[in-house]
C-alpha cells in the first residue's frame, strides 16, 4: 500500500517541505517540493546569519507546508509519515523544523523520522532516477559541506570516506566572489563568468593532491587564498583584472579536485555509480568534467536536477521514505536537533 | 471551551489545558520543567501530557493561546512553531499572547490593588519589562533595558513580578510578587476577549524587540602584506 510521507528541512537559509509517495515497491515518487528562501536577506552580509534564518523559517514553516499540500492536492489528514531534518545544521534553524515536525507528528498521530540532512542529498536523487544501486559513492558538495561518502543503503549505512579539512566548497565559491567583487552567495555568477573566461589562464593550486595527502580528503582554503594573491597582484600592477579568466581558472581548479578524487576512489573501492549531489552540483563545469572523466572510467554518473540538489524538503521526504520502507523505528517526540550529526547516524 | 496554553519565553517550558468559560478559567491539566535549553525537546511530550493529564485529546480542542515573548532564548520559536504546527494539522485557531501580560493576567486575578510592572530576564544583562495598570491593562512596554535604567521609571516598592523581578530585585527597588513565569491560566486571561469571542488572531509573530547580531561586511581585508 503506498504512504504519503511529508519532509521538512530547515537546516540553513531555505525552508523546504515537500511530499512524496512510497510505492509497495519501494519506490519513491515527488509529489510537491516546495521552498521558501531567505537568501536574500543574507546576501548584504556575504554569508548565512543564524539569527536571520531561524526567524526566516518560523515565518515560511506553516505557509511553506500549506503551498506544498495544495501542489501535491492533498490534505494534512492523507500523510502517513513525517520527515525532518534533525542535523547537521544551524542549532536555531534546525529547532525550528524539529518542533513543527513533532507537532503534525503528534497532532496527526503519525510515525516521526528525524533524518540526516547529508543523506537526504543523496537519497533526492531516486526521486528522478529510481532507486540506487548497492553501492554506490556519493559526493556532496554545497556552501556547507563537500564529502566523497560509500553509500551502501541510503536508509542505514553511509560511510565517509573523506571530507574537506577547511573550507567547504561553496564557501571557496562565496568568498572568491567576493574577491572577485562579485554577488552573493558566488556560485551562480562564478559560473556565468566562467563560462567566458579561459581555463586555463591561471595554474591555481590544486588543494590536497600531494603524495603524503589524505587520497580522499579536500582543501580549498589556499586555493581561495591564491586566488585573493593573484587578483591583489595585478591590482598592484595597476592591471584590469580578468574576472571571466580568473572565475574559469578558480572553477577549475575546484571541477578538477572534486572530480579526480571522487572517480579514483570510486575505481580503487570497485564502485560502479558516481551520485554528485548539493547546490554546487549545479555548476556546469563540475557536471561536464565529471561526466567526461565518468565515461572514462566506465562509472555511470547520476547528478538530479538542480532545484533537487540545492536544500529543499523532498530531498528529506525521500529519506524518510526510504528510512520507513526500511523498517526503522520512529524517533521520540522529545528528539533533539543535533547541529553537528555525523553522516553515519541517517536516522534517530 | 478547551484551549491550550504553550510558553517558551522564559526558562520555563510550559504547556497546560484550561477551561475557558465566560465565568472564569479551570486549569485541567499542566506540564512545566524549568530548564532553559529543553525547550525544543520536551514541548511537544509535555503537550501531549498536560492533554491526557486533563482527560482529554489534541482533537477535543477548540484554541491554542502561544506566548510570542519577549525572550531571549533560540527556545522561544520552538513554542511558536509547536503551536503553528499544531493549530494547522487541528485546524483551530493560535491566539498569539504577550509573555509578559500572561505574567501580569496571572498578578491581576490575586489582591493586587495597584499599578506593577513585570520583568522577565533578557540575558546580556538586560531585562524584558512592560507596566499595567491594577486591572492588569498593560501602560508601558513591552521593553528591554538595563535594570538601571528601567529602576528609573519606576516608584519606589513598585511591585513586580517575573523572574526578572527576583534576579533584579535591588538594583531595581521592587517587591516581588509571583509568578515567576508565564502561568496556562495567565496565557488563556491574557488571550481571553479573543478567545470567547471567536475573533481571527493575528500573526503569531514573536516579540523580538532587539535586531539580530549581524554585522555587515566592511572593505575587504587583503591577504598580502603591503
Ligand atoms: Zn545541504
Amino acid at each position: 500500500m503506498a504512504r504519503i510521507v511529508l519532509g521538512i528541512e530547515s537546516s540553513c537559509d531555505e525552508t523546504g517541505v515537500g511530499l512524496v509517495r512510497l510505492h509497495g515497491d519501494g519506490t519513491v515518487e515527488l509529489l510537491a517540493d516546495d521552498v521558501a528562501s531567505s537568501v536574500e536577506q543574507h546576501a548584504r552580509f556575504g554569508g548565512v546569519v543564524p539569527e536571520v534564518a531561524s526567524r526566516a523559517h518560523l515565518e515560511a514553516m506553516t505557509p511553506t507546508a500549506e503551498r506544498a499540500l495544495a501542489t501535491a492536492g492533498l490534505s494534512l489528514s492523507d500523510v502517513d509519515a513525517i520527515a525532518v531534518t534533525a542535523g547537521p545544521g544551524l542549532a536555531g534553524a534546525l529547532l525550528v523544523g524539529v518542533a513543527a515536525a513533532k507537532a503534525y507528528a503528534a497532532a496527526l498521530n503519525v510515525p516521526l523520522f528525524g533524518v540526516n540532512h547529508l543523506a537526504g542529498h543523496i537519497a533526492v536523487d531516486t526521486l528522478q532516477h529510481g532507486p540506487l544501486p548497492s553501492p554506490c559513492l556519493a559526493l556532496l558538495v554545497s556552501g556547507g559541506h563537500t564529502q566523497l561518502l560509500r553509500v551502501d543503503d541510503v536508509a542505514t549505512t553511509i560511510t565517509e570516506i573523506g571530507s574537506t579539512v577547511d573550507d567547504a566548497a561553496g564557501e571557496a565559491y562565496d568568498k572568491v566572489a567576493r574577491v572577485l567583487e562579485l554577488p552573493y552567495p558566488g556560485g551562480p555568477p562564478i559560473d556565468t563568468a566562467a563560462r567566458r573566461g579561459n581555463p586555463a589562464a591561471i595554474a591555481f593550486p590544486r588543494g590536497m593532491t600531494g603524495p603524503r595527502d589524505a587520497a580522499f580528503d579536500f582543501s580549498f582554503s589556499g586555493l581561495k587564498t591564491a586566488v585573493a594573491r593573484w587578483v591583489e597582484a595585478a591590482e598592484r600592477r595597476g592591471e584590469t583584472i580578468p574576472v571571466d579568466d580568473v572565475a574559469a581558472s578558480f572553477q577549475e581548479a575546484v571541477a578538477d579536485v572534486l572530480t579526480a578524487k571522487a572517480v579514483r576512489a570510486a575505481t580503487e573501492a570497485g564502485i560502479g555509480t558516481l551520485v554528485i549531489s548539493g547546490g554546487v552540483a549545479a555548476n556546469s563545469r563540475l557536471s561536464t568534467l565529471a561526466a567526461e572523466r565518468c565515461v572514462e572510467a566506465g562509472i555511470e554518473l547520476r547528478v538530479p536536477r538542480p532545484r533537487l540538489c540545492t536544500d529543499n524538503g523532498a530531498m528529506i521526504a525521500a529519506l524518510g521514505a526510504h528510512v520507513l520502507a526500511a523498517g526503522v523505528k520512529p524517533s521520540a517526540l522529545d528528539l533533539s536537533a543535533d547541529p553537528s550529526l555525523p553522516v553515519s547516524t541517517i536516522s534517530i | 471551551m478547551l484551549v491550550l496554553a504553550i510558553d517558551t519565553a522564559t526558562p520555563a517550558v510550559t504547556a497546560g489545558v484550561v477551561a475557558l468559560e465566560p465565568s472564569g478559567v479551570r486549569v485541567l491539566g499542566t506540564r512545566v520543567t524549568q530548564d532553559a535549553r529543553a525547550h525544543g525537546e520536551l514541548l511537544t511530550p509535555h503537550v501531549l501530557e498536560a492533554v491526557a493529564q486533563a482527560g482529554t485529546h489534541l482533537r477535543e480542542l477548540d484554541a491554542i493561546a502561544c506566548g510570542i515573548g519577549p525572550g531571549p532564548y533560540t527556545g522561544l520559536r520552538a513554542g511558536m512553531a509547536t503551536a503553528g504546527a499544531l493549530g494547522h494539522s487541528l485546524g483551530v485557531p493560535v491566539y498569539p499572547v504577550c509573555s509578559l501580560d500572561a505574567i501580569a493576567a496571572e498578578v491581576a486575578t490575586g489582591d493586587q490593588n495597584a499599578p506593577f510592572v513585570v520583568v522577565t530576564d533578557a540575558r546580556r544583562k538586560e531585562v524584558y519589562w512592560a507596566t499595567y495598570d491594577a486591572s492588569g491593562a498593560r501602560t508601558d512596554g513591552p521593553g528591554v533595558q538595563r535594570p538601571a535604567e528601567l529602576a528609573v521609571r519606576l516608584a519606589a516598592g513598585t511591585v513586580a513580578a517575573g523572574q526578572g523581578a527576583e534576579l533584579h530585585r535591588e538594583a531595581l527597588g521592587v517587591t516581588v510578587l509571583q509568578p515567576a513565569t508565564p502561568t496556562v491560566a495567565g496565557l488563556v486571561r491574557a488571550a481571553r476577549e479573543g478567545l470567547l469571542a471567536g475573533t481571527p488572531p493575528g500573526p503569531l509573530t514573536p516579540l523580538y524587540l532587539r535586531r539580530p547580531d549581524a554585522q555587515e561586511p566592511g572593505q575587504r581585508k587583503r591577504v598580502t602584506a603591503l
